[in-house]
């Protein structure tokens, strides 16, 4: 049972690291970024390469996500920006568009084949956890996980950049009739959602490896986790992270033949009683 | 003179009608429809590798037969039924392809297959599993060059238990393939006096974490598992499964596709002592396979998989068939019927078609994932000759 719960627990901060940059942006931008499982995967694939040149997992888990937020920047200023206003089916439209664009650019450069990210040698093999071995990269993506969401509370509650984040979910209007630069906030906020889901994506990469697929596959879990935990905050991307890592694990355990189903009956069953998610955004405009 | 002229005119005129239909008749080359997916689904790198290793086949013969050019027409089934038949009524009605080489995956089969039926062209299968094209849904214008589901699975748990190895957890997709190939082995496992201890059906999930599942198969200690995956699914599950440290007490077992080249590079030291069945090693030490091997390697620059091998000896099937045709393929049924006579050895031994049921009759290889020298490769542990799929209901 203790094994399950972790199971659990590190298929949540997977799944938190890379929902709480989607959450941000669509609480705070009304924006709805479909493309961002492409980032996680050509963050995983940046990271992949670096691997390869260097032989550093460390260096991949460095330059990955760096690779994801330029990627997302420009973007962003390509092209998001002009989308900021515009009505949900056209955002959805062109970052659905950008999904078919990104899978076959990694099938150009990288192949069709799956890669395999390893982990770094400190971290391989497993420990023993009352007697039983459990793998230590696991545990170290749960440790990551927390360090994480530790840190973007602390940015959060403490920063201004943070105070601006949380006054801009509530009311952008208002803050930004105070003088303040919602736009870049909100810019900044972005980026640092793609940096995450880059970082997911090295992180994933040597328990998942790396292929074309992945981006869909990850990107409709990511959707599920906003749309449970409630956009627009760090909270609810965790609470949203745990509640649907634990049902992914223990419908797998217990009910195997409904665990597929599962996920969705739970975001069903949610947005039933709690139609905003688990902890809801005030005041959204 | 006026007369003369005419005539001349005339006899030119029939020369050069003459000349023109020979030269047409030389040059109608003969037309192959390969349907794969290029370009979607998980299998868009097995439809490429497969086409690869198919051209390579016909590049042995210079690609022509009976002086006649062979052509061979690629559309993309983009891994969806009904894009597959569209393409190849295309392919049939619009290109006149003399024969339809497809699908990769049993999911456009059903498609394919009952179009072959209705437009009686000959469709020749170089992968897709699925038991019934050869079973209840055979017909005499489909044959198999790949192998049924049941063909790869039913034998390995009487090796299995013949090591030893008598409790077996089962792990599958939840899709017709999984059912089918699990049918196999448990029958198989079962019929031999081992036990199946526990079976999961893992969902098609979106993720590819196993953690839940490996947890399970540790707390039911059983003696090996079965596990059928393909692709970046099998990556991971290998992967994981050295991971949790299962494989000091249980052995890592499956179809070989679990290990298959495609996979074995990214899995790594996971992979090693995995014990696999399938139709095709690629160390097999036979001259077919040395030279196909020689040249894939050569100019792909990578080991050739168990697909690509099927590919080629379609290829080599293909092309003994329209040999014995003399190149001539304007009756579809002797195409048929040269298809269902030819007998050649492949890249994995012998091969000729079962004319019960239209499937192919080939070897059976026990392997075992071995390090030699300093990179993995598979040791051959074993084979069945001949293996033959038994009477399924099919009726021709």
């Amino acid at each position: 049972m203790l094994f399950q719960l972790l199971n659990g627990l590190q298929l949540a901060m997977l799944l938190f690291l890379l929902s709480v940059g989607l959450s941000v942006v669509l609480g705070l931008m009304n924006f709805i970024n479909l493309a961002h499982g492409t980032i996680f995967m050509l963050g995983a694939y940046t990271g992949w390469t670096a691997a390869q040149l260097t032989g550093s997992y460390w260096l991949a888990l460095a330059l990955g996500p760096l690779a994801s937020a330029a990627i997302g920047g420009s973007l962003y200023a390509l092209l998001f920006r002009r989308l900021q206003g515009a009505s949900p089916l056209k955002q959805v439209l062109v970052t659905f568009g950008l999904i078919f664009v990104g899978y076959d650019t990694v099938r150009l450069v990288w192949g069709d084949y799956a890669l395999a990210l390893a982990e770094p040698a400190g971290l391989a093999g497993n420990v023993a956890l009352f007697g039983t071995p459990y793998p230590t990269y696991r545990l170290f993506v749960i440790g990551l996980g927390i360090a994480i969401a530790m840190l973007l509370h602390l940015g959060l509650e403490r920063t201004r950049l943070g105070a601006i984040v949380r006054a801009g979910v509530d009311d952008r209007v208002m803050v930004s009739s105070l003088g303040v630069d919602v736009d870049r906030a909100f810019v900044a906020v972005f980026v640092l959602g793609c940096w995450l889901a880059g970082l997911a994506g090295v992180v994933a990469a040597p328990v998942l490896s790396v292929s074309p697929e992945i981006d869909v596959s990850v990107l409709i879990l990511t959707l599920v986790v906003v749309v449970v935990g409630g956009p627009g905050s760090l909270k609810g991307a965790l609470a949203g992270a745990l509640l649907v890592g634990f049902a992914d694990t223990f419908g797998q355990v217990f009910l195997p033949e409904l665990a597929s189903v599962l996920i969705y009956g739970v975001m069903a069953a949610v947005l039933l009683f709690l139609p905003g998610g688990l902890v809801p955004a005030r005041g959204r405009r | 003179m006026r007369l003369t002229s005419s005539v001349a005119v005339a006899v030119l005129t029939a020369a050069a009608i003459g000349c023109a239909a020979g030269a047409a008749a030389q040059e109608a080359p003969i037309r192959i429809g390969l349907l794969m997916p290029y370009s979607a689904g998980p299998f868009t790198a097995i439809g490429t590798e497969m086409t690869d290793a198919f051209m390579l086949a016909l590049e042995d013969a210079n690609n022509q037969v009976g002086g006649r050019k062979i052509e061979v027409l690629k559309e993309d089934t983009t891994h969806k039924p009904d894009v597959a038949q569209a393409k190849a009524k295309k392919l049939v009605y619009e290109d006149k392809v003399d024969m339809l080489i497809g699908p990769v995956s049993s999911q456009e089969l059903t498609a394919l297959s009952d179009f072959a039926k209705q437009s009686k062209t000959p469709l020749i299968i170089p992968n897709a599993g699925d038991n019934e094209a050869t079973g209840d849904r055979c017909s005499s214008w489909i044959l198999r060059t790949s192998f049924s589901n049941d063909q790869i699975s039913r034998d390995m748990g009487k090796w299995l238990v013949g090591r030893n190895l008598k409790r077996v957890y089962v792990l599958m997709l939840d899709n017709k393939a999984g059912q089918q190939v699990a049918a196999g082995f448990k029958r198989g496992l079962t019929a031999s006096g081992g036990t199946v201890v526990g079976e999961q059906f893992t969902p098609v999930a979106p993720t590819f974490d196993f953690g839940p599942v490996l947890t399970r198969v540790r707390e039911a200690k059983p003696d090996a598992v079965y596990a059928f995956y393909a692709g970046g699914l099998a990556n991971a599950f290998v992967k994981q499964f050295g991971d949790f440290g299962l494989k000091q007490t249980i052995a890592l077992t499956g179809p070989g596709w679990l290990v298959s080249p495609l996979n074995l590079p990214a899995e790594g030291p996971a992979a090693e002592g995995a014990l696999a069945e399938l139709n095709y090693v690629p160390a097999l030490d036979n001259p077919v396979n040395r030279g196909f091997q020689q040249a894939f390697q050569a100019k792909y620059n990578r080991v050739a998989s168990e697909f690509a091998a099927q590919a080629f000896d379609t290829g080599k099937l293909v092309l003994a068939a329209l040999q014995q045709l003399g190149g001539r393929t304007a009756d579809k049924q002797a195409i048929v019927q040269a298809l269902h006579s030819a007998s050649i050895e492949g890249t994995r031994g012998p091969l000729r078609i079962d004319p019960r049921t239209n499937n192919i009759i080939q070897t059976m290889y026990f392997f075992e994932v071995r390090k030699i020298g300093d990179k993995l490769d598979y040791a051959v542990l074993g084979s069945i000759p001949n293996v033959q799929d038994p009477p399924n209901g099919c009726k021709l």
